[in-house]
């Protein structure tokens, strides 16, 4: 089991690893002052739980550290859902991205703080007080823009018919994520996703955006399967590590 | 006085590098102090999980108690998780005197971050007629208020619960 648990805590990990990763790109670019430091703040918040996974999940390894497994892996072995790693088409996109993971992300670590891992249940209780910020922040952003002006509707709109079909893979669980909740270890995806429904239900219809009824969606993220979007992820993620390796500063 | 006592005492010059005028004895971030003899293991927690401040807080208790002769283990622990509720009233005092606001309690926390009721106190004239200007501020504990009476922009310590 305690090579389940390594892959486990690697792939909530690299969900958070991953966008992250994407909300870090935005540091100095956000289209203002306040959403740039709220964005960035995230993602800080994001690599603090990583840190958390991925120090523990070193920890099962024979030496590996927390920075070899962030750092030094090829991206079929990197498990993020396939939504963390789209890029940052414009803001409607960077907060619906943010609201779905968040809807997702809130139930999950709700599930994990009665993880049969302690450590694994002491990482969620302290990121989930962290997450309900990112959520309110980030629902809140969904009701301005989709009841804003006709542009920023629009846009909002665009947003949720490119993201949408990137939801259900967040929630659908592959065979790892199956065995380890049946451990008693993982969180019950099935009670996840009725969570996710239902937030993404209430914010939507204060604002009357309707979810899409077509039941066409990508998946694959989970078992390392990545878009092509995720290479130069890599190539950014990973530059310093493999131009000089076993650098440190 | 006991040797955890005089530990605890040569650690209260620490400060959170971010808010430099506070104590990490007053912000509640040393969990314990076991002293065995002159082996210490000090245990000390994270206010949220990315705070880049951690690692040279860990270092600055380190070298202050190895220079007073101890040798030193930290640890960081996650458990059980930081609240605001562990800052200490002194600690609440020097936050304020240092021009940031101190954490409300959770359901008026969430309405003055909400905009639901002006209720944090500006730093500069102590007026109630403030408002947020961004929920996430300088550092990952804080958010941006500023006041309508004075003008005066300041951070205020957000609840965590």
């Amino acid at each position: 089991m305690q090579e389940k648990t390594y892959e486990y805590l690697l792939l909530l990990g690299d969900h958070s690893l991953i966008l992250g990763h994407r909300l870090s790109e935005l540091c100095g670019h956000g289209p203002s002052l306040e959403t740039d430091i709220a964005l960035t703040n995230i993602s800080l918040d994001l690599f603090g739980q990583v840190r958390n996974y991925f120090q523990y999940a070193a920890e099962l390894t024979d030496g590996k550290t927390e920075d070899d497994i962030a750092m030094l892996r090829y991206s079929h072995e990197y498990k993020n859902s396939l939504l963390c790693e789209q890029p940052n088409e414009d803001f409607a996109h960077i907060i619906l991205r943010q609201f779905f993971f968040d809807a997702f992300h809130l139930p999950l670590l709700e599930q994990l703080q009665h993880s049969k891992d302690p450590r694994l249940a002491a990482i969620a209780v302290k990121s989930l007080k962290e997450s309900k910020y990112h959520i309110r922040f980030s629902s809140q952003w969904v009701k301005r823009l989709a009841d804003g002006t006709d542009l920023s509707r629009q846009k909002m709109q665009d947003a949720l018919a490119h993201l949408w079909a990137y939801t259900t893979e967040l929630t659908e669980p592959t065979p790892l994520e199956t065995e380890i909740h049946a451990a008693g270890i993982g969180a019950d995806l099935a009670a996840v996703k009725t969570a996710f429904d239902d937030r993404v239900k209430s914010v939507f219809d204060e604002v009357n955006l309707e979810i899409p009824d077509s039941k066409y969606y990508q998946k694959g993220g989970k078992t390392g399967v990545h878009s092509e979007h995720f290479g130069y992820i890599l190539s950014d993620l990973q530059y310093m590590q493999r131009a000089y390796p076993d650098m440190k500063w | 006085m006991t040797e955890i006592e005089k530990i605890k005492e040569l650690l209260y010059p620490v400060t959170d590098p971010e808010i430099p005028v506070l104590s990490i004895m007053d912000m509640g971030i040393v969990r314990s102090v076991e002293a065995d003899g002159k082996d210490v293991l000090v245990k000390i927690t994270p206010t949220y999980s990315g705070c880049p401040a951690m690692d040279v807080i860990g270092m600055e208790v380190k070298m202050t108690l190895d220079q007073a002769g101890y040798n030193t283990t930290v640890k960081q622990e996650i458990t059980e998780a930081w609240t605001t509720d562990w800052i200490t009233p002194e600690g609440r005092k020097k936050l304020e005197a240092y021009g940031v606001a101190a954490p409300l309690e959770e359901t008026a926390d969430k309405l003055a971050l909400t905009g639901g009721k002006r209720q944090v106190k500006c730093t500069n004239c102590g007026s109630l007629n403030t408002k947020m200007v961004s929920q996430f501020g300088s550092t990952a504990c804080k958010a941006l208020f500023q006041c309508e009476d004075c003008y005066e922009p300041f951070d205020y310590f957000k609840c965590l619960k």
